[in-house]
């Protein structure tokens, strides 16, 4: 079956059972690997993409819940001139990643977070983060990363006012 | 260094285009030749076999280890960077290639100067042989956190003053001037007094002539300009845009993916299954019956996990079908009761007299401890993408021992080990399960059927049911106490030995003890697991002392602190972690603290555990550590590896339970074996102390204190006292047993 999705702000078509995971349909068909498979279960947060802005997890949403939507992965939210999004950047100042195997999902459930929520408060943070299971036990650093990173772009947003 | 340089041998050499090399090759006989082909460009002068100086300047560092979270690649490169008086802003690594001249010699040569016991299970999976790594020294292994203090120590810093050395003789000699007068630093050579100099880029050539020295000088800590400083990891910055490539990244033209179900009851076979119905589910390829396992091969992984999650397998689970966990833990203790009777047995350590000792003693306790199976859960489920063609094969996956992997695929394949090639990668996450070659030579075997390259990926199901586990352990202790009430005699029993030898050792001064143990053999297979046998001694024995602290009244840190007294490391870190954590200072009803203290990997942390129970809740408020590696390298990044390896300890000791029903194992993905998440990470602060002893590691050592230090503050807390882990397990005040709640 041919599906159309939106991935990273470019029109894409595939040939693919429909009931395929998205998370497959990124990684094989799309190329797009920084989107990382942990549990097959949507219990540990690895495959987080956004659909439409919003955090999923991409190994339980099949490919036909996001047909003629639009896709967000790792490889998309910096800009298209190649500058990193402020908690990319956020991580490496804070250096977060240990093995680095679930920041791709962590990074996307960040970014989800403040970009509705510029000023979250620690509840804040754990509600959103604590799909995201990391194995190397870089919670602390994921706090401080989400805190300087929305320090960021509450300057950044005072700045253009 | 004394034995280690004069057994260095540093050489020259010529690489393709006719640039001249020096080599350092730290065993007999001179490597720079066979190896520059491997990592030189053109342009690049390989200075030696851990360094190489581009025509620009550049100055790469060759690291023979994998990176998996512990930033091993900055630390490494560090070491030779201050040693060389490289300039930072233009050190690069490079991780060696899977060859024997890269073999981790450094590894095997700390061991050989009895510096450290090499993992035993590391060499194990380099064909069996404990033997062959004085044999063939036949390892590029990642584990036993060694690489800082064996491979950087031993290799990267001496590496790296000898190219200073023979850098600033080429220059003397250039420019007819004594070395005395010259300066080497930010990868550059000056005369002050006549204002000349040149990169090392321009000496390099010159620098390739010379007989480079023997022995060269390293720094005294005094001139470190690099190492102690807090370094940007090198491998940060593509882990942030999705652009790393770990082992399940790997992508070959016209490869098809596999999914495999091993036998659930260890050591069982594949009886029967349904082909038919597996090859007429869609994109599926072809059915490979393992013998051990069944694998399906299709155009997708999806399709492939589909089809074997779909299709009928029996698997025939042999004698061990009908064991359950508690006929495990009745055989240990068991076997505990028919050693002490019969006296069998080993002993492990034995001073004094205990036996004797304990009649005389004013009072006695005697209590018992139980750990159980532990997984690894590593982030990236267990891969390996292999090619079997031209009676080669090649593999691409993130092992801990890309040697041993090699070899272990060489022989599932019955092919020289020349025949096969390791792409290491970036481990998404290993704590020592990518130190088993299981899933490479199961990819191997696959791909041996084909004649296109096979990615193999294991459902996180077969991950969490494959492991190679943490043992369980059951320790009973036996102490006596003197009127004062501090022990005149340490007894302690317990079943099966692994590694390394001291995890059950204790550093506190008691005349008189006993410590022995004996095998209990089970069909589980047994794996290191960050920290190894420490994990089971640290709870075990730092749970002991503080239920004899508590058992003769006296404050548990006291207590410990009063029995260091030959060990002013052990004291000074214990006293750091114990003010740093307002240590008697009064806490809100229902809150305690718990210390605890163990020495791992020849680094030394204590561990202070802040908790709340209420209305049988608990919550970890925050955790202190100490720790003394010796010299912290790149101090962030022991500060990182400490809240890593608490965390990683917490898991464990919260929720960690890998049980055996019907002889497999019960549980599969992370709704049945928890790991701690965001919301339940306590703040963790981390001090450090720069003792100058000789260096630690960093990987493993925070995990052992953390789940004793939990267990004695809810023993504060609440009055229980947790003798079996996981915590969740048991009641904390709650009316039901069920009812724990971890807030």
């Amino acid at each position: 079956m041919s599906i159309k999705l939106t991935v990273n702000g470019e029109a894409k078509k595939v040939e693919v059972d429909p009931d395929t995971p998205l998370l497959w349909v990124i990684r094989e068909q799309l190329g797009l690997l920084g989107t990382k498979f942990g549990c097959g279960k949507a219990l540990c947060g690895a495959c987080t993409v956004h659909l439409n802005d919003r955090p999923v997890r991409s190994c339980t949403t099949p490919v036909r819940a996001a047909a003629d939507q639009r896709i967000t992965t790792i490889e998309g939210i910096g800009s298209a001139a190649g500058t990193l999004h402020a908690v990319q950047q956020a991580w490496i100042d804070e250096q977060v990643p240990q093995c680095g195997y679930c920041q791709s999902g962590q990074i996307m459930s960040a970014v989800a977070l403040l970009a509705t929520n510029q000023t979250p408060t620690d509840q804040d943070i754990d509600h959103a983060m604590r799909g995201n299971i990391c194995r190397c036990g870089t919670y602390p650093r994921i706090r401080n990363g989400i805190r300087r990173a929305a320090a960021v772009l509450a300057t950044d947003t005072g700045a253009k006012e | 260094m004394g034995k280690w340089t004069r057994r260095a041998f540093i050489g020259t050499g010529v690489v393709a285009g006719g640039a001249l090399v020096v080599g350092v090759a730290i065993r007999p006989g001179n490597r720079a030749g066979k190896v520059a082909g491997l990592i030189a460009n053109e342009n690049d002068t390989v200075v030696n076999v851990w360094v190489k100086i581009g025509s620009d300047n550049t100055v790469t560092a060759i690291i023979p280890h994998a990176e998996m979270g512990q930033g091993v690649h900055t630390s490494l490169a560090m070491m030779l960077a201050d040693e060389m008086d490289a300039d930072w802003e233009s050190v690069r690594m490079l991780e060696a290639p899977a060859h024997e001249e890269y073999a981790n010699y450094p590894l095997t040569r700390g061991y050989a100067l009895g510096d450290v016991a090499i993992p035993r299970a590391l060499i194990g999976t380099v064909d069996g042989a404990f033997l062959r790594i004085a044999r063939s020294m036949d390892l590029q292994i990642t584990g036993g956190s060694t690489s800082v203090r064996l491979t950087g120590q031993f290799g990267m810093r001496i590496a790296g003053a000898a190219a200073r050395e023979v850098l600033l003789e080429a220059a003397a000699k250039q420019w007819q001037l004594p070395i005395a007068e010259l300066t080497s630093s930010n990868s550059t050579i000056t005369h002050s007094p006549s204002g000349q100099s040149a990169t090392y880029a321009e000496l390099a050539d010159a620098a390739s002539k010379l007989t480079p020295p023997s022995k060269p000088t390293l720094k005294t800590a005094d001139r470190f300009r690099i190492m102690g400083t807090s370094r940007p990891r090198f491998d940060i910055p593509a882990k942030v845009d999705g652009s790393a490539k770990f082992g399940i990244d790997a992508e070959l033209p016209n490869m098809k993916y596999a999914a495999v179900k091993a036998s659930p009851v260890f050591g069982g076979s594949v009886r029967e299954y349904d082909e038919a119905s597996a090859l007429a589910m869609p994109g599926v390829l072809k059915v490979v019956d393992l013998g051990s396992a069944l694998a399906v091969i299709a155009d997708g992984y999806w399709q492939a996990q589909q089809a074997i999650n779909t299709i009928r397998i029996e698997f025939n689970g042999g004698d061990n079908a009908g064991r359950e966990q508690s006929d495990i833990y009745q055989q240990f203790a068991t076997n505990l009761d028919t050693a002490n009777s019969d006296g069998g047995g080993t002993t492990d350590f034995k001073t004094g007299n205990a036996e004797k000792a304990i009649t005389k003693a004013a009072t006695i306790l005697e209590v018992e401890y139980r750990v159980p199976y532990l997984a690894h859960a590593a982030m990236e489920p267990l891969n390996c993408t292999a090619w079997v063609h031209d009676d080669c094969c090649e593999i691409w996956t993130g092992s801990q021992n890309p040697l041993g992997f090699r070899a272990a695929v060489a022989d599932a394949l019955e092919m020289k080990d020349s025949r096969v090639t390791v792409n290491n990668h970036y481990l998404g996450g290993a704590f020592g399960r990518r130190s088993d070659p299981d899933y490479a030579v199961q990819a191997a075997r696959i791909a041996a059927t084909v004649s296109y390259p096979v990615k193999l990926i294991w459902s996180r199901e077969e991950d969490t049911q494959q492991d190679h586990y943490r043992a369980a352990a059951l320790s009973r202790f036996k102490g006596g106490l003197n009127d004062n009430g501090y022990p005149i005699a340490w007894i302690n029993q317990f079943v099966d030995k692994h590694e390394p030898v001291e995890a059950s050792h204790i550093p506190y001064k008691i005349d008189n003890q006993y410590i022995h143990y004996t095998d209990s053999k089970t069909h589980i297979p047994w794996g290191p697991w960050r920290s190894v046998d420490h994990t089971q001694h640290g709870f075990f024995t730092e749970s002991f002392i503080d239920e004899l602290a508590h058992s003769a009244g006296i404050d548990p840190y006291l207590y410990r602190r009063n029995l260091l007294e030959d060990s002013p490391r052990h004291r000074d870190i214990l006293d750091l972690a114990a003010s740093k954590a307002r240590w008697g200072q009064p806490l809100p009803a229902n809150h305690g603290r718990g210390i605890a203290l163990q020495k791992s990997f020849n680094s030394i942390v204590a561990e202070v555990v802040e908790v709340s129970i209420i209305d049988g809740k608990l919550k970890i408020e925050r955790v202190v550590c100490a720790v003394d590696a010796g010299i912290a390298i790149n101090p962030d990044g022991l500060i990182a590896q400490m809240e890593s390896g608490i965390i990683y300890g917490l898991t464990a000791a919260l929720y960690g339970d890998i049980t055996i029903r019907r002889g497999a194992v019960a549980q599969s993905n992370f709704h049945d074996y928890e790991i701690l998440r965001i919301d339940e990470s306590p703040p963790i602060e981390t001090y450090i102390i720069n003792s100058g002893a000789s260096l630690g590691g960093a990987g493993e050592p925070g995990t052992p204190a953390v789940a004793p230090a939990l267990a004695n503050a809810i023993y504060a807390a609440s009055g229980i006292r947790i003798r079996n882990l996981p915590v969740k397990n048991h009641d904390l005040g709650g009316n039901s047993a069920e009812a724990l709640d971890i807030a």
